[in-house]
């Protein structure tokens, strides 16, 4: 907000300054003791530890001089941190760059100035550096210019949070189009990579679809009933084995199971659910973690029945409508190809299981649309906002919580006999505590009960480290920094709004004043 | 209509009724007034099962409702606006209304729209709106609305009046004196704003800590030198 008479900026406090940087570098001297100090090596007759003190007191330095910029961009003094942030960047990225540029001799020498031993990490300060001086750069030329509040700024991306609420009517096509055409656009001759790139994107694409399904299911429980589930991954389980025990005891193919597997996995949660939805809040939480880790752990050790850690393998693949995606028929009968006339192609059946995860999600996104403007639907959200107004509206919170509950864990089923379908093969490992925690986070970083939020954060947690993969060590690191910042700057997750079920199509709009006091999600 | 005879409810321990008896009758408004914790609120929830009575009974229309589960007696014909509003407040005014709902049958829904709507026309004009989003005074409307959408024969009102400008309450107790005659729904009324509750009663009990202190009609108790001194002079 720019104002023709410039305010003060905040005064300097330096002692306090100082303290704060002393204390950032501190907490990262202590972190960095434990993690980067030591690292343990292989050696010819064992492991032996390789002390690395000096990289730690980088950390640390790093972190105080760090903080002594964000300190002094806070209270609005770019000027310094401009100087020292360009000259530390120019001088690191130099370094970087000298074998090419300047020839051995000055990269020995640049080298020195370099604080770290690994290459990317070295540029990831170096660029750091580079951002503060850009941001410096920016409040120097937009002086005067108080450094954006928070609240500025939680309320822009509010209004594009808004913006893209009232668009998802059009947003919510073109991915479904861009969703549907994704397989045959990559697989086409004119836009065709090399076979194994298409082959791993047509992968990468199966699994985001997955996960947006399972979003998408967990979202009934978290998102529209309130219901902090932690153990939801229990139901993608029994989803999966009862697919995998169903079709290698009994023969049975992929579609009549995933009913089965669907009721099944609604069973558990209603017996699951049960017991536990009288509790709430973080107790809930706490039960439903221990419920999800039981059913991993019965399947862990009830070898007789699910062949403990060994899995199940052999799990057939799905037919197109009875015909197998194979180059011979098992039992001499037709296949898909010899039954359409078309030569046998490996990466058909890829793209058959991508539309069929599609269908699924699909599946279930119609339904979370369609239940949100049924009475239970909402009396699932009415039960989220305020549990004690429910039960005086007669409403039986305990059958309602259930319903939300097992019909989430429905989904997660068919999520769960896709999944086995897919692999062929699935053991307990599949199903640990930090899947069920990914799909909550999807689910969170989303916005709670946003449709396009969740396939977003999807896209973003599962598409990107699939898709750079080549980043090896780094992924997890982008991974974390990517929730860090999204919970800096979206604390309610990416698309945190609702959307009222009902809309008026009446010409009823609320007068002008009450839209511009109301936050942007509540009007119709 | 209802009866509620020798009630006790405890919290834990805490004895919070100890014997009330209360009667009210089909086609009245009944108010219960009292000083804070005396335990008007505690019988008002008591009605509606949560909590339970620890002793005694409560009838409603012939039937024993003492330990019905909560949505089982809403379902019966008695609803609560509750202390505190409480409407959801992430959701519409048309979804509050459509919760309210829940317990009658789909086709009842328009026509006990326009009802509502007649009682309280600020509520048609802010359907779409958010509900945490209205004035208290509009929120209070809107939980008297919600309640009133299940069809009630016996409407329970907890403390409407409370924290609202004192214009907005008189509007608030003309529609309760409309709901009563023109809706023929029985009202039970608890309030701190003794003054207005009493003129709008039919009959009237007072609470003190747990107990039915005084009964009788509201202009009686209007007139009691007790009563003026404790709940109408005292306070201002």
């Amino acid at each position: 907000m720019a104002t023709a008479s410039a305010p003060k900026p905040p005064a300097f406090d330096l002692a306090a300054a100082l303290k704060e940087a002393g204390l950032t570098a501190f907490v990262m001297l202590a972190l960095a003791a434990g993690i980067v100090a030591f690292h343990i090596v292989d050696v010819p007759g064992g492991l032996a530890i390789e002390t690395r003190f000096g990289t730690a007191i980088a950390v640390a330095a790093l972190g105080f001089f760090g903080r002594l910029g964000v300190i002094l961009l806070r209270t609005a003094r770019p000027l310094p941190v401009l100087v020292v942030a360009l000259a530390a960047a120019a001088v690191w990225i130099a370094a970087l760059l000298a074998e090419s540029l300047f020839g051995p001799d000055w990269a020995a020498r640049l080298q020195m100035t370099l604080p770290f031993d690994d290459v990317v990490v070295n540029w990831i300060v170096a660029l750091t550096a580079l951002g503060f001086a850009l941001r410096a750069l920016w409040m120097l030329r937009n002086a005067g210019a108080s450094a954006e509040e928070i609240v500025d700024r939680d309320a822009a991306m509010d209004s594009v949070a808004a913006r893209v609420a009232r668009s998802s009517r059009y947003i919510g096509p073109v991915l479904l189009v861009a969703a549907v055409v994704f397989p045959l656009l990559i697989f086409m001759p004119e836009t065709a990579w090399l076979p194994s790139v298409d082959r791993r994107l047509l992968d990468i694409g199966i699994l985001v679809v997955t996960y947006i399904m399972l979003g998408w299911g967990l979202n009934i429980v978290v998102g529209l009933a309130g219901l902090l589930d932690l153990g939801y991954v229990a139901f993608y389980a029994v989803g999966a084995y009862s697919y995998a025990l169903l079709a290698t005891h009994f023969n049975l193919g992929f579609w009549i199971c995933l009913p089965f597997a669907g009721m099944m996995a609604a069973m558990a949660g209603m017996l699951l659910g049960f017991p536990v939805l009288r509790l709430r809040g973080d107790y809930l939480a706490i039960v439903t973690l221990g419920f999800g880790e039981m059913i991993r752990v019965v399947l862990l050790n009830w070898y007789k029945f699910t062949n403990g850690p060994d899995g199940i393998s052999g799990i057939p693949r799905p037919t197109f409508f009875g015909l197998p995606f194979s180059r011979t028929a098992d039992d001499g009968g037709e296949t898909f190809y010899s039954f359409f006339g078309l030569p046998y192609s490996p990466t058909d059946r890829v793209i058959f299981l991508y539309y069929v995860i599609l269908a699924l999600a699909l599946l279930t996104n119609l339904f979370t649309l369609r239940i949100r403007k049924l009475p239970v639907g909402r009396a699932w959200e009415a039960l989220r906002e305020d549990e004690i107004a429910c039960r005086s509206l007669g409403i039986n919170p305990r059958n309602t919580k259930l319903t939300a509950f097992s019909i989430g864990a429905m989904f997660a089923g068919f999520a769960g006999s896709f999944f086995a379908t897919r692999q062929g093969f699935i053991s307990p490992e599949s199903f640990t505590f930090i899947e069920s925690a990914v799909i909550l986070a999807i689910v969170v970083l989303g916005g709670f009960g946003s449709q396009i939020g969740i396939v977003l954060a999807a896209i973003l947690l599962i598409g990107l480290p699939e898709f750079f993969r080549e980043l090896q060590q780094y992924r997890m690191l982008a991974f974390g920094a990517a929730m860090v910042l999204i919970m800096l700057w979206r604390p309610r997750g990416l698309l945190a709004f609702r959307e009222p079920t009902i809309r008026l199509h009446h010409g009823v709009s609320p007068p002008a004043q009450t839209v511009a006091a109301a936050r942007p999600d509540e009007v119709a | 209509m209802l009866a509620i005879s020798g009630v006790h409810t405890h919290y834990g321990n805490i004895e919070a009724l100890s014997g009330v008896d209360v009667e009210i009758r089909s086609g009245e408004i009944v108010t219960l007034i009292g000083a804070n914790g005396a335990g008007k609120s505690t019988l008002l929830m008591t009605i509606c099962g949560n909590p339970r009575a620890s002793r005694g009974r409560i009838i409603f229309e012939g039937q024993d409702i003492t330990r019905l589960p909560t949505h089982q007696i809403v379902g019966l014909g008695i609803a609560q606006a509750p202390e505190g509003r409480r409407i959801f407040a992430r959701m519409s005014v048309m979804e509050n209304l459509q919760m309210g709902a829940t317990t009658t049958k789909p086709e009842y829904f328009d026509h006990d729209l326009d009802r509502v709507f007649a009682l309280f026309p600020i509520l048609k004009e802010r359907r779409g709106q958010r509900a945490g989003t209205l004035s208290g005074g509009e929120q209070q409307m809107l939980s008297i609305a919600r309640a009133l959408m299940s069809r009630p024969r016996l409407l329970l009102l907890d403390e409407p009046s409370l924290g609202l400008a004192p214009l907005v309450v008189k509007q608030i107790f003309r529609v309760v004196k409309e709901i009563n005659e023109r809706e023929r729904v029985t009202v039970f009324l608890v309030e701190q704003n003794a003054f207005h509750a009493l003129r709008l009663a039919h009959r009237a009990y007072v609470m003190v800590t747990g107990r039915i202190s005084m009964s009788g009609t509201g202009r009686e108790l209007l007139s009691n030198p007790e009563v003026r001194l404790a709940y109408l002079e005292g306070g201002g």
